[in-house]
């Protein structure tokens, strides 16, 4: 009889869930409550967790509750510590979720609403999930090593470098294009400028609370952290009311640029606990608040999503980024639907929390189950817009023309009717001046989210609202910011180290100056190209970090595919082999668009041609003419970053591929580098109290 | 009610490392406690060296994703 009750509800999950798919894929009418896509990710995900999920955990993995995790084995009372497994879900989703959930989807909403969240919700349970679980697994039967060095234990020195070299490039993408993020946010914002400014010395007050004042005291330091910020987004609204403040905090982008980069430079610099750390709790608790805060909302308003399914701009055309529906949209959204930059927090750094490998199903999978949820929120933020208005925000002067009439007669054209004065009122309601063509996904999800907000809470607090949400967006951009630098230095210094080993001390201020300024100029030359791009510089950027962010989960997959297959497992390894193989699909199309393609607005080198013959027949305008040297460098820098970067993808394939084939002919391989079985001797009460 | 606002309070000072020097301690009784017998013996750190220590570890490595 249980049984009987327990199959037709799980039954009644998948109706469900079908039809709420079904609903979102097929309604052509007006518009669709967002109820839908809550309740379609809701159910997908729950028949994905217990079905797929349970399957891989028991048969493919096999995962082993009687044997010791390397937090039990090497537990030292400090980073290796068996952990309750709600907590190391806490911190693995903490550490997975940044701003990419909220702007690929605000980006790729272009296409419609119905690309993107079907990919969010299937890329998801069928490719990053997996990757996430499988990852996880094979750090924590590798005494909780990083993906790089299973890399070079499993496949050879090869993908250890490949690895390595793939998360460097990654995260100074990363950090470029959510450098950008951040300064088109704050441009000609004196509100959200000085918000934004505000959470430096908050946190460093937060910093030498809990350092000095009251060692370890992290909640009440936090606390006031948490008040003051709130403070300072209110506060910002004098600062914006007021003659000569006003001025402080008023600048141009370029400025902005240069700020953020002195920033970097300083965070990666002064010592963890007066900056970074605290930084970190505040953009934390402001991530888990917000995030639960709109999923309430939207439950509670249900607003009405307003763009259509499918946009015209499939074809290609769209105003946000060049480039067709297959394979962009599977490029601009990488994290919410697979993400290989969570490789590096499933290996090395949450296995050293977990206390049984049957965790490992509910932390892997369901951390990044979460994510993608949060991905969906996005996507509802972004679409219950007017399309018009989304357009509007979203599109670059070079696009659509820096006067406003020129805007919205362009977009209008397009079916999306929008007028000046509703954009007027819109941006006065947010408390700022102008709303057009500030691109980058931070202010639209931001007008999205002030107006779900707004509607479920009251509004007359659209422009706090609207702030609250630039600060929570600029906050954890920031974060990403200074712990990306902070990493990629190290990671420098370690290379540097092999060559001249004092660079190697990474306590050695001359080689820290040198390594951070390397660092920060490597992506302050991406983030400054991307404010002087006319085109708004994120429809270069956020592609190319889309290929660097799925090249880096094809090599997480094919680490896992070559180790499925060297345990015996072949007849399982299309688990993470089809998600690679579509991986590869997308990424390799994409990549090779972006060189040859004769669209400008796709090719790197057909733009960069175009933007030459112009120079030289002289028909651009003085100010353009001036930049277009730099930016016909750049474009060809890009060309030669995609072709490296799909050349990394291709050369860990083949050495996975030989491993393999290797392995298959019975030849020798790489030993597994499983550690050996030793039984768990945790008392369950202690660590799951 | 007051039990689970208790277990609530109790998660989010763990998950926030609030009580990560309480956690030390009963560590330390677990695995440290004999004095004398080994001799790389040390008192257990104190609460501002711990935290030190803590977050500087905490801090080394990939800890933010995108």
């Amino acid at each position: 009889m249980n049984k009987l009750l327990n199959n037709s509800l799980w039954l009644l999950i998948a109706i469900l869930g079908a039809s709420a798919v079904g609903g979102i894929a097929l309604n052509r009418g007006e518009n669709i409550n967002a109820l839908w896509f809550i309740t379609a990710a809701l159910c997908v995900y729950t028949i994905g967790y217990r079905f797929y999920a349970a399957w891989i955990a028991a048969t493919v993995l096999r995962v082993d509750n009687t044997r010791a995790t390397p937090a039990e084995r090497l537990d030292n009372g400090r980073d290796f510590v068996p952990t309750n497994k709600w907590i190391v879900f806490g911190h693995h989703f903490a550490a997975i979720a940044g701003p990419g959930p909220l702007v690929g989807p605000t980006l790729a909403a272009q296409f419609g609403y119905l690309p993107g969240t079907l990919w969010i919700l299937f890329g998801a349970v069928l490719g990053g999930c997996v990757q996430d679980m499988v990852m996880l697994f094979l750090s924590t039967r590798r005494n909780a090593k990083s993906l790089g060095q299973i890399a070079r234990d499993e496949l050879g020195p090869l993908g250890g470098t490949a690895a390595l070299i793939g998360t460097f490039a990654i995260m100074i993408i990363l950090i470029a294009v959510l450098g950008l993020v951040v300064v088109n946010a704050m441009k000609h914002s004196p509100w959200a400028t000085f918000t934004v400014s505000a959470t430096i010395p908050i946190a460093m007050i937060v910093g030498l609370y809990m350092r000095y004042f009251r060692p370890g005291q992290v909640l009440e330091a936090s606390a006031l952290g948490v008040i003051l910020l709130l403070l300072a987004v209110a506060g910002g609204r004098f600062i914006d009311e007021h003659e000569t403040l006003r001025g402080l905090f008023n600048h141009e982008g370029l400025t902005l640029a240069w700020w953020v980069m002195a920033y970097g430079l300083a965070a990666a610099i002064l010592p963890v606990w007066l900056l970074l750390a605290p930084r970190d709790y505040l953009s934390t608790y402001m991530k888990l608040g917000t995030i639960t805060l709109l999923a309430v909302a939207i439950i509670m308003l249900q607003p009405n999503v307003k763009m259509p399914a499918i946009t015209p701009f499939i074809d290609g055309t769209g105003p946000i980024f060049g480039g067709k529906l297959f394979p962009f949209v599977f490029i601009t959204i990488a994290c919410g639907a697979i993400s290989g930059f969570h490789a590096l927090i499933s290996s090395g750094t949450t296995p050293k929390l977990l206390s049984n490998e049957r965790d490992i199903r509910m932390i892997g999978y369901g951390g990044m189950l979460l994510e993608s949820f949060v991905a969906v929120m996005a996507m509802v933020a972004a679409t219950v817009l007017d399309p018009g208005v989304f357009f509007a925000i979203n599109s670059s002067a070079g696009v659509v023309g820096a006067n406003a009439v020129d805007a919205v007669a362009k977009i209008s054209a397009w079916g999306y009717p929008v007028s000046v004065e509703q954009m007027q009122n819109l941006a006065r309601q947010m408390g700022e001046a102008t709303l057009f063509a500030r691109t980058g996904g931070a202010p639209s999800l931001a007008v999205g989210m002030a107006s779900i907000f707004g509607s479920a809470f009251g509004e007359g607090m659209l422009a706090l609202w609207y702030h609250f949400a630039i600060m929570f967006e600029a906050i954890f951009i920031l974060t990403t910011l200074d712990a990306g630098t902070r990493v990629g230095r190290f990671m420098l210094q370690d290379m540097l180290g092999n060559i001249w080993p004092a660079m190697g001390r990474t306590s050695w201020m001359p080689s820290v100056i040198l390594t951070s300024a390397l660092v920060v100029s490597g992506w302050g030359y991406f983030l400054y190209i991307g404010v002087i791009d006319p085109n708004g510089g994120v429809n270069i950027l956020w592609p190319l970090f889309g290929i660097a962010n799925q090249m880096l989960a094809a090599i997480a997959l094919c680490v896992a595919t070559g180790i499925l297959i060297k345990s015996g497992k072949f007849k399982f390894a299309w688990v993470t082999g089809l998600p690679l193989l579509w991986l590869i699909t997308v990424t390799s199309t994409a990549a090779w668009q972006k060189i040859a393609s004769t669209d400008i607005r796709i090719g790197f080198f057909a733009a960069a041609d175009d933007l030459a013959d112009k120079l030289a027949t002289g028909v651009l305008p003085a100010e353009k003419a001036a930049i277009a040297p730099q930016l016909i460098f750049n474009l060809q820098l890009d060309a030669g970053l995609t072709m490296s970067f799909v050349c990394l993808l291709w050369l860990i394939v083949f050495d996975m591929l030989r491993v393999c084939m290797r392995y298959l002919a019975g030849k020798t391989v790489l030993p597994l580098s499983e550690s050996p079985h030793s039984s768990s001797r945790l008392v369950e009460e202690w660590v799951r109290d | 009610m007051l039990k689970k606002v208790k277990a609530f309070w109790k998660a989010v000072r763990r998950l926030s490392g609030d009580d990560a020097y309480e956690q030390y301690l009963k560590h330390y009784a677990r695995h440290h406690q004999a004095a004398g017998e080994s001799p790389d013996w040390h008192p257990p750190l104190s609460k501002a060296e711990f935290f030190k220590r803590w977050q500087d570890e905490k801090w080394s490595g990939v800890k933010r994703c995108c």
